[in-house]
């Protein structure tokens, strides 16, 4: 009987994630300190920036005690020192490009920080509403359809005239009212809900083999079908857009799913022959692709052409070596797309590799919770749902670090609560909102709060 | 499912540990041969963002680092550069820095392990590293007496402080203008840099330090101070001099510039053949020293060793395994003996400091960046050449030749000078090099110098004295403040 009690007292762990989430905010508001003293900038707007989100923070905070008391207190302070670290980078890349316009005379630049603080509020906002409205995970299992239309229709509206924006030669934006937005990142949310709830429901039919061919099971056509058919109407779209990177994280996760729900290890045989395959394919059949894959092999073979973004990349990691140059004393503005997708090359020149390994450990936190809850929760729609969410982070981290440190091809995505760019924000706080919702229904007593408080009343009975 | 969601979390954590390990390969293993890797800015960047430190002539700075508004952070910059340049180089983004800029780099830039205090407080202040300074031995106004005498023309000049070593002048003429090799434009300095090593006068050579050249008839004190030295001969010792002599196994004749004998009954003194450069008399005189007598001498100058001044120059060359008639050629400067201007310069410092050779320097001071003193040079002597009382008898011998020889022109009124003139010929055809050597005042000399002419022309042995000396007298009454 006292047991239960102290499990709802501590097990709750609120407070430990209030005082990580200030920690997280304070190593925020130190690095935009440095950088600040570094460079010789004095503007005001950062401390009204540092204390807005360190507001929304606690409003967060507030939200998550309220509505998932029970969720697990390391995921929100974790993503929170992620998303502060890359707004102070970003605040850092924005001085260096208004020194650069000063030395060459062009008009000054506009801050990126501030409209990447914005859509901060845009994303923890759409973090609250997803606690808010999602009380239950489970209830998203009604809308697998409706999400897997939804996945498919994010990632064609790039495509369609008028509202589409093809940027860097890849076509992935949508541009409404001057706003540019990236559907594929909510797509690869709602993808995730609608493999989840798909593989849910026909897990066990597709894990009995029907037919074989060569020896290795196949499943009956209408179990895998519709799958089949939301994958490859994903990877067309992604084919078409030029999105390599947002091609391999879902079929990544794809493969996953399938393992975790089928537990045959023969579909991640076959993902990765289909990959291989693909990849030969797409290698013969598109340039972009051949591109990418030679400079893999050798950057410095064209080191001012094609190899020239990763090369710079590479440069920028050397330079910060054990310990970095320290926040702003670097050159992390020689790295094209530094704050988008070579943001992880500008955090190892100014942190070092043991700034970076602390920001890749935050990323292991978040896994490791992530699968955590995925592990815990009870039913089998929110054990996919998290680890299917989970490897949504995980793998896109992989791809996109990864890639500018030429472990494997670059391919091009954002990296998660580090990167410049508000649909990537967006979504990654959506996830984390699931997640918590998840962890949330894994940690909580099974007994409900009248309960316990009749059982306090009547404690003596026991 | 949960077993499989263990395993693919354990995947995931994997690959993220993938990623550490190939960072710490990138940024510790790999890391220094990307940064040594051409199309890399960044140790560049790095090195223009500090302020250099500056190069001072007394109180005054002759290259220093100023603001500028583009990427990199400070310009250099070179105040009356081509005077200069053979002693402070250049320092260019595309060719790297020479001179001093190179060999004082460390203090320059504020790496010096001196600074580690400063570099503490600066990392504490989070100020931006600021380079220390150097002072050099220069003497301005030796310096531009040196650089207006040359004008333009193809040659060296070096004065020295024989009492300490300490370098007052080191010219190289045609010189060229740091500024344009140490601009923030690599095209700019890539075309310049490419004009001036085309130009067949080579205004980049330092020639102070770096042409070796035969000395000629200036190489005779050399010979002389080994005759002193050896105790068998004085100032007043009579030599033959003929019109000309027969090298010994051989049928060539080495005759005299004059053509005539160098004195009464085909005899001359040791003193009467410096003052007239008598080549027969001190072939003779090389012959029976022999050849490992004037090559000691010579090592005791500075021959065959190596100078830091700090940039390092030249070895100048005294040969070795000589026959007769090769000794006798050396023993006037010629055949395979090579010297730089520094050397000859310091044989005249040694003869002028009673017999005691300095080891020339051109660093005065090493400053922090706040420009306190961290460092003074000590002069240091190389070693002694000759006694006192000889260097003492040398230097007389010296003044007759300015007074009633050869080198008139190095007269300076009211001062006792003391040289010696020389004309070397290198390839027959070719103009011949025109040197001297001198140092003043002769009781207690304050400057040695010596000026060589590449292929200065002119005829024979009056080309030192015509063309060599006049710029010496400038150049030491520049010193002397006369």
């Amino acid at each position: 009987m006292s047991e239960t009690l102290n499990r709802y007292r501590v097990s709750t762990r609120r407070s430990a994630e209030l005082a990580l989430l200030i920690g997280a905010w304070l190593i925020g508001v130190f690095a935009w300190i440095l950088v600040d003293s570094a460079t010789g900038d004095s503007s005001l707007g950062g401390w009204t920036s540092l204390l807005s989100a360190g507001v929304l923070l606690l409003l967060t905070h507030a939200v998550v005690r309220w509505q998932a008391p029970y969720a697990d207190p390391l995921l929100l302070p974790s993503v929170a020192a992620l998303n502060m670290l890359g707004l102070a980078m970003i605040h850092r890349l924005d001085i260096a490009a208004t020194e650069r316009a000063v030395s060459n005379g062009s008009p000054m630049p506009t801050p990126d920080v501030y409209l990447q603080l914005t859509w901060m509020v845009v994303g923890l906002v759409a973090f609250m509403l997803v606690l808010a409205f999602v009380r239950d995970h489970r209830r998203l299992q009604r809308f697998t359809f409706t999400a897997g239309f939804a996945g498919i229709a994010l990632l064609f509206f790039p495509l369609l005239p008028f509202i589409g924006s093809q940027i860097n030669g890849a076509r992935l934006w949508i541009s409404v009212l001057g706003f540019t937005f990236q559907p594929g990142e909510l797509a690869k949310v709602a993808l995730t809900i609608f493999f989840s709830g798909f593989l849910v429901s026909r897990r066990h039919s597709l894990a009995l083999v029907h037919n074989k061919i060569l020896g290795v099971g196949i499943p009956r056509g209408k179990d895998v079908g519709p799958l089949l058919l939301v994958w490859f109407a994903a990877l067309l779209v992604l084919i078409l857009e030029r999105d390599l990177g947002t091609s391999l994280l879902l079929f990544g996760l794809f493969i996953v799913m399938l393992y975790v729900a089928t537990g045959r290890r023969s579909w991640v045989l076959i993902g990765a022959l289909l990959l291989s395959v693909g990849g030969a394919l797409a290698y013969r059949a598109f340039g972009h692709v051949r591109v990418r894959f030679d400079v893999w092999l050798d950057p410095f073979a064209d080191a001012n052409g094609a190899g020239f973004q990763i090369v710079q990349s590479l440069y920028g990691f050397a330079n910060g070596g054990l310990f970095g140059t320290g926040w702003g004393k670097g050159y992390p503005q020689l790295v094209p797309f530094a704050k988008t997708d070579f943001i992880t090359s500008a955090l190892g020149e100014e942190l070092g590799l043991m700034g970076l390994i602390a920001i890749l450990l935050l990323f292991v936190i978040i896994v490791e919770r992530g699968a955590r809850a995925a592990v815990a929760t009870r039913d089998p729609f929110g054990n996919l749902l998290a680890i299917g969410l989970t490897t949504v982070i995980g793998l896109q981290t992989f791809i996109v670090i990864g890639g500018v440190t030429r472990l494997v091809p670059l391919t091009g995505l954002t990296t998660p609560f580090l990167s410049y760019g508000g649909s990537s924000l967006v979504a990654n706080y959506i996830i984390i909102a699931l997640l918590i919702r998840i962890s949330n229904a894994a940690r909580a007593p099974e007994v409900s709060d009248a309960d316990l408080v009749l059982r306090q009343d009547g404690s003596s009975h026991d | 499912m949960i077993r499989q969601i263990n395993r693919v979390t354990s995947v995931i954590v994997l690959l993220l540990l993938a990623l550490i390990i190939n960072l710490s390969y990138i940024q510790v293993f790999k890391a220094g041969d990307l940064r040594s890797q051409a199309s890399n800015q960044r140790v560049t960047l790095t090195e223009y963002s500090r302020e250099r430190g500056p190069i001072l002539l007394g109180s005054s700075a002759i290259v220093e680092s100023t603001p500028t508004t583009d990427a990199l952070k400070y310009l250099r910059e070179y105040a009356d550069g081509s005077t200069y340049a053979s002693i402070t180089g250049f320092y260019s983004v595309v060719y790297g820095a020479t001179g001093i800029e190179s060999e004082a780099n460390d203090v320059l830039a504020g790496n010096d392990s001196r600074f580690f205090v400063d570099r503490l407080q600066q990392l504490f202040a989070n100020r931006e590293p600021k380079g220390g300074a150097i002072r050099l031995t220069i003497d301005p106004d030796t310096q531009a007496a040196a650089m207006k005498s040359l004008n333009g023309r193809t040659g060296a000049v070096v004065a020295i402080d024989p009492t300490t070593g300490a370098i007052l002048a080191l010219a190289s003429s045609p010189s060229f203008d740091p500024n344009l090799l140490s601009s923030h434009d690599a095209q700019d300095i890539q075309n310049t840099y490419e004009e001036l090593n085309a130009d067949p006068k080579q205004p980049m050579l330092n020639r102070p330090l770096a042409m070796t050249l035969p000395p000629g008839s200036t190489f005779k004190l050399v010979t002389a101070a080994a005759a002193l030295e050896s105790g068998n001969y004085t100032a007043g010792s009579e030599l033959p001099g003929p019109a000309q002599i027969n090298l010994p196994g051989t049928d060539v004749q080495l005759g005299n510039w004059t053509g005539k004998a160098c004195g009464a009954g085909n005899t001359t003194t040791l003193q009467g053949a410096l003052e007239i450069s008598c080549n027969t008399a001190f072939a003779w005189l090389g012959m029976e020293l022999g050849a490992n007598a004037i090559s000691e001498q010579a090592k005791k100058f500075g021959f065959e060793s190596e100078f830091d001044v700090p940039m390092t120059a030249a070895i100048s060359r005294f040969p070795a395994d000589l026959n007769k008639p090769q000794t006798a050629m050396s023993a006037i400067g010629q055949f395979d003996v090579r010297a730089t201007a520094l050397q000859m310069a310091m044989v005249a410092a040694g003869i002028a400091n009673d017999g005691v050779v300095m080891k020339p320097y051109l660093i005065s001071q090493v400053l922090g960046p706040d420009l306190t003193v961290l460092q003074n040079t000590n002069p240091s002597a190389f070693g002694r050449a000759m006694s006192v009382e000889n260097s003492k008898i040398l230097r007389d011998m010296m003044v007759g030749v300015v007074a009633k020889g050869t080198a008139s022109n190095a007269k300076i009124s009211g001062i006792s000078v003391g040289g010696k003139t020389g004309t070397a010929e290198n390839t027959p055809g070719e103009p011949a090099h025109a040197w001297f050597v001198g140092l003043a005042p002769s009781e207690q000399s304050k400057v040695a110098v010596a000026v060589v002419l590449q292929n200065g022309g002119g005829a024979a042995e009056v080309s030192g004295n015509a063309l060599a000396a006049p710029i010496a007298a400038a150049v030491m009454r520049a010193a002397l403040k006369k």
